[in-house]
């Protein structure tokens, strides 16, 4: 029998029920206002008093209303059909709804099952399979999408049947399996899976081998991120973080993106369904859309599906990297999911931690970050999850509690400035105190020896020695004045300013220049390397700045033209001359 | 708010703060108004039988044995065409000593817009004012605020920037808003014949505090009527949202909650992006747009109210005034419009964001030189050009008093590009060069 319950206290929505049996932590509940349900999560158990928080307004709800327990946890539909999909944070189909204004407890089913599938068996009868085994694949796409023993299966399962090529919908049982114990079980095209629990049907997960191409200067080359590995993107509002997250989510060379628009402007989301369908994947030349999926909880929806949100992005992303693909999700911002947790909290009268932030935060941030990462698979293959996430601290001050739990729980930190913001120095990426802990691992500096160039990071090192010794003369020059310092300040000045104008900004907005390949990266670095060891003697400082500015000039020209176009290679004669007539 | 016969009266409250009033009552939903000893009031909190109610105007003179009674539902405002040209205050009461509105009651702070049924926004918003045209360019469905310090003239800009836009209905929620002000503005609607197309809903300094914490769920309902059901383009505006995120402290404050930075309630966020967010470009041609004011503690955008604005909004507006001019302008290094891209070089010329960015780029050398003048140092002959074009640039084209098309502002900027500066000194493409560049 399930349990029930009847509401004796309302804040907000945080709602008190009285229960009449068992209730688990972050079990679901319906909770009855005239005739409609709505959906909450039990968050805190006292004695016969449980704690949950209602996923929308509780305008109109009265103690006394009644509440039924579901036995289950929050859990998201797995299947074909969830690329090109807009979910909110509870996976409901937000295309399907029909009115302008979203209607309470009206809850949308996320798979459509009309829909047919061009189906083929990848295992037979008799075969042993396990949880997350491929028994047949469907085209998503140009994507293979696998059908899988569902992640719940525990044990060994032998395929006792399974159907043959054809088109079937979703619910079609496509497999029946018998267990170690002869009980059977069918299998269809989805699967349920709670949102909350790590989906662990892998091998192993070993440390990242490789890093996933962005087309942002400043990220794969000064501070590249690992297939599978963790990053995050603090910065101050109107530094330029949602250009930058959708720069990654347009060029980030994965097979699918998953994109939580976690608390943040409904705007944005519409940007990215209204451009991503007309875009092309610069990797694949398909259209964008049909590789990514979009979970929007806007900052105007319902607080506690906030928190849901990240974790339904997570886990469809854990879906598809069982398949063997590499899945990039983004997530915007995490701040507003550590305010959505401080605001339970807070409600629930906690004692609180720093900034009045529940005192697990850390705990909870580093345990999301933990399911990221590549695995390999029972059967052999490969498939990964990146995870970017943005912060939004608190006045722009890095020493927040948000942003300090993330820095222990990511492996880079692009730190956006806002000085650098201030002088329009897209994306505003701090070069110095921005780092990948990649760069250090010795199997990421042997593949990028293998495909860029031997000692690569060496070159990339280099650089941001320019860039620090740049700093530190312009610091000189602000104290002692042009005059006061030789004239060789200026030099290492102009050239810091040389690789931050030449190649750290980027203009997201241009055709040419929002993308750049590894390799037309590797051109222009070893470029302006070129131009920045070579000796220079200035008469004085304004001459350095004259020539240095022409050069800067130039280089920036060669980034808005096509690579080694005829204009593109004018330029190069351009700057050889000019670096020529200087050089000693 | 009159009494319905058959409704229980209640006679005991267990207790009173300044701001709400806790009794034993049963059968209350949450939301729902309530009238304590004649004043309105609405339901925070419940627990168990116990029920805590804010009192919009404040709990002065309410009595232990105050009558209460429920009203079953809660705050609403009755919507139709006769609410154009109307003043009324945080209630929907008229304050013009017109007639009762008739129309249907809708609830106000009603469910958000499904965000997939959003249209992504594209038209533009001209406001003749170079600040914002040229260098924080505002497009209709967007949210933006203005950052002042309280002597700015942020009222007069707003008031300016209503009556110049394009929009069907000017809807304006004032929060705190001084009586001169409020004063102000009537006077600046009625004087441009523009008060059929005015709603407003005012609470003045001379109002309880509390009470502001409807006057924007007001102002937006009925935008709500006029772009959703009548496929009119609304702006609203919104002056101060600082004073509304500090009544919302108070109430929060009185409940016992514990408070996060700059003792606001942990909810700010949650709270004004509710407000923000019922701005909209709907897939019919209805669109509501929102400008609002948030005053700032001598420029601090640290603070909790203005930083969680800027997370929230599509860009803030960044009034000060500058001492090269003698002007109060829009601040290009801390502005930004984000939805400017939607409709630069698209809906304006070519050219629009690459003379954008060279223009504030040079005007922050000119900073940088003015920071090393103020040092002592001497000035190189680039630093000197730098300030004559700061100057120059301040006046013709931040300054808030400026009136005229974009085509004319990014000519004004060409202009100033040739007068001071070389053509490799602006960065800008070269194609753009060869077609605008003006001078040698």
């Amino acid at each position: 029998m399930k349990t029930k319950g009847t509401v004796t206290g309302i804040v907000s929505n945080l709602v008190t029920v009285l229960v009449d049996g068992p209730v688990a932590e972050n079990e679901l509940c319906y909770i009855t206002l005239d005739g409609t349900p709505l959906l909450a999560e039990v968050i805190k158990v006292n004695g016969d008093k449980a704690s949950v928080q209602v996923f929308e307004s509780t305008r109109g709800l009265k103690n006394g209303d009644q509440v039924e327990f579901l036995g289950k946890m929050l859990e998201v539909t797995l299947g074909p059909g969830l690329l090109s999909s807009v979910y909110d944070g509870l996976q409901n189909n937000l295309t399907t709804m029909e009115t302008v204004f979203l209607k309470r407890g009206e809850y949308t089913d996320p798979i459509d099952h009309e829909k047919l599938w061009d189906f083929t068996p990848l295992a037979k009868e008799g075969d042993v399979v396990e949880a997350a085994g491929w028994l047949g694949e469907v085209k998503e796409g140009w994507l293979p999408h696998k059908i899988m023993v569902p992640f719940s299966f525990k044990g060994k399962y032998t395929v006792k049947s399974i159907i043959p090529e054809g088109r079937y919908n979703v619910d079609k049982v496509v497999a029946v399996l018998t267990g170690e114990n002869g009980s059977e079980h069918e299998v269809t095209m989805t699967q349920k899976w709670p949102v909350k629990v790590a989906v662990k049907a892998y091998k192993e997960k070993p440390r990242p081998q490789r890093i996933m191409e962005t087309g942002v200067r400043c990220i794969d080359t000064f501070n590249p991120i690992a297939e599978g590995g963790t990053g995050f993107i603090p910065g101050p509002f109107g530094c330029g973080k949602t250009v930058l997250q959708h720069a990654i989510a347009k060029q980030g060379e994965a097979d699918v993106i998953v994109m939580a628009a976690c608390g943040e402007r409904a705007n944005e989301v519409v940007e990215i369904f209204t451009e991503f369908p007309e875009l092309i994947d610069p990797h694949t030349g398909r259209h964008l859309m049909e590789r990514t999926t979009i979970i929007c909880n806007t900052s105007n929806m319902p607080v506690a599906a906030r928190e849901a949100s990240v974790y339904t992005a997570m886990t469809i992303c854990e879906y598809y990297r069982a398949m063997g693909l590499k899945c990039l999700l983004l997530a915007d911002s995490t701040s507003r999911w550590a305010q959505a947790l401080r605001e339970m909290s807070n409600r629930m009268e906690e004692l609180p931690g720093a900034d009045a932030f529940p005192v697990d935060l850390s705990a909870i941030i580093s345990n999301f970050y933990s399911r990221a990462g590549m695995v390999i698979l029972n059967n052999g293959k490969t498939g990964a999850v990146t995870f970017i996430g943005t912060v939004s601290p608190a006045g722009g001050n890095l020493k927040e509690p948000v942003t300090e739990s993330t820095k222990k729980a990511a492996r880079c930190f692009y730190g956006l400035e806002q000085n650098r913001a201030d002088q329009k120095r897209y994306p505003a990426v701090n070069p110095i105190e921005s780092y990948s802990k990649y760069l250090e691992y010795p199997e990421i500096i042997s593949y990028l020896d293998e495909n860029v160039e031997k000692g690569w990071v060496r070159k990339v090192l280099d650089a941001k020695n320019i860039l620090r010794r740049g700093r530190e003369a312009n610091e000189q020059i602000n104290i002692l004045g042009d005059d006061g310092v030789p004239v060789s300040y200026h030099v290492s000045f102009w050239k810091s300013e040389l690789i931050d104008f030449a190649f750290l900004q980027q203009d997201a907005f241009d055709a040419i220049d929002a993308l750049t390949p590894m390799a037309r990266q590797k051109y222009m670095l070893d470029l302006i390397l070129d131009i920045c060891h070579r000796e220079y003697d200035f008469d004085d400082f304004e001459k350095c700045r004259e020539f240095f500015k022409e050069l800067i000039n130039d280089l920036r020209q060669m980034n808005y033209t096509e690579f080694q176009s005829d204009a593109f290679n004018g330029y190069v004669q351009t700057i050889e001359n000019k670096t020529n007539g200087y050089g000693k | 708010m009159a009494n319905k016969a058959y409704q229980r009266i209640y006679t005991r409250l267990e207790s009173i703060t300044k701001a709400t009033v806790s009794l034993k009552a049963k059968g209350v939903s949450n939301d729902e108004l309530a009238v304590v000893g004649g004043k309105l009031a609405q339901v925070v909190k419940t627990r168990g039988d116990l029920v805590t109610l804010q009192v919009f105007s404040g709990t002065e003179g309410i009595p232990t044995n105050a009558e209460v009674t429920f009203l079953g539902e809660p705050p609403t405002l009755k919507v139709s065409e006769q609410l154009s040209g109307r003043f009324f205050n945080a209630y929907g009461d008229p304050i013009d000593g017109g007639p009762e509105v008739e129309g249907e009651v809708r609830e106000i702070g009603g469910p958000s817009v499904n965000p997939y049924k959003r249209r992504q926004p594209s038209e533009l918003i001209p406001t003749g004012i170079a600040g914002i045209d040229l260098n924080n360019t505002i497009v209709s469905g967007q949210k933006i605020p203005f950052f002042a310090d309280p002597d700015q003239p942020y009222n007069q800009v707003m008031a300016d920037v209503a009556l110049r836009a394009d929009v069907d209905k000017i809807i304006l929620g004032g929060m705190g808003l001084s009586n001169d002000d409020y004063l102000f503005f009537r006077h600046a609607f009625e004087s441009a014949g523009a008060l059929d197309r005015i709603i407003c809903f005012v609470n003045t300094t001379e109002d309880p505090p509390v009470e502001r914490l409807l006057i924007p769920d007001m102002a937006l309902t009925a935008a709500e009527y006029f772009a959703v059901d009548k496929n009119e383009k609304v702006l609203v505006l919104l002056t101060d949202m600082t004073l509304y995120a500090d009544a919302l402290s108070i109430v929060s404050n009185r409940m016992d909650q514990i408070p996060s930075k700059d003792s606001m309630p942990g909810s700010l966020y949650s709270d004004l992006a509710k407000i923000y967010e019922k701005a909209v470009q709907l897939p019919t041609d209805g669109s509501i747009t929102i400008i609002a004011v948030t005053t700032l503690n001598d420029g601090d955008i640290t603070h909790a109210i203005p930083d969680n604005t800027g997370y929230i909004t599509e860009g803030q507006l960044f009034l000060r005034a500058d001492s090269d001019s003698g002007k109060v302008i829009i601040d290009p290094f801390r502005s930004l419009s984000r939805l400017k891209q939607r409709v630069q070089n698209k809906k304006t010329r070519e050219d629009h964001s690459q003379v954008m960015n060279a223009g504030v780029r040079l005007y922050a050398d000119a900073q940088n030189a003015k920071t090393k003048l103020e040092n002592g140092f001497d000035l190189s002959d680039y630093d000197h050009r730098c300030l004559y074009y700061a100057k120059e640039y301040a006046t013709r084209l931040l300054s808030i008093d400026v009136n005229i098309t974009i085509t004319e502002m990014l000519d004004t900027a060409w202009e100033l590009f040739g007068k001071y500066f070389s053509k490799a000194e602006t960065g800008i493409k070269q194609s753009l060069i060869d077609k605008y560049w003006k001078g040698s």
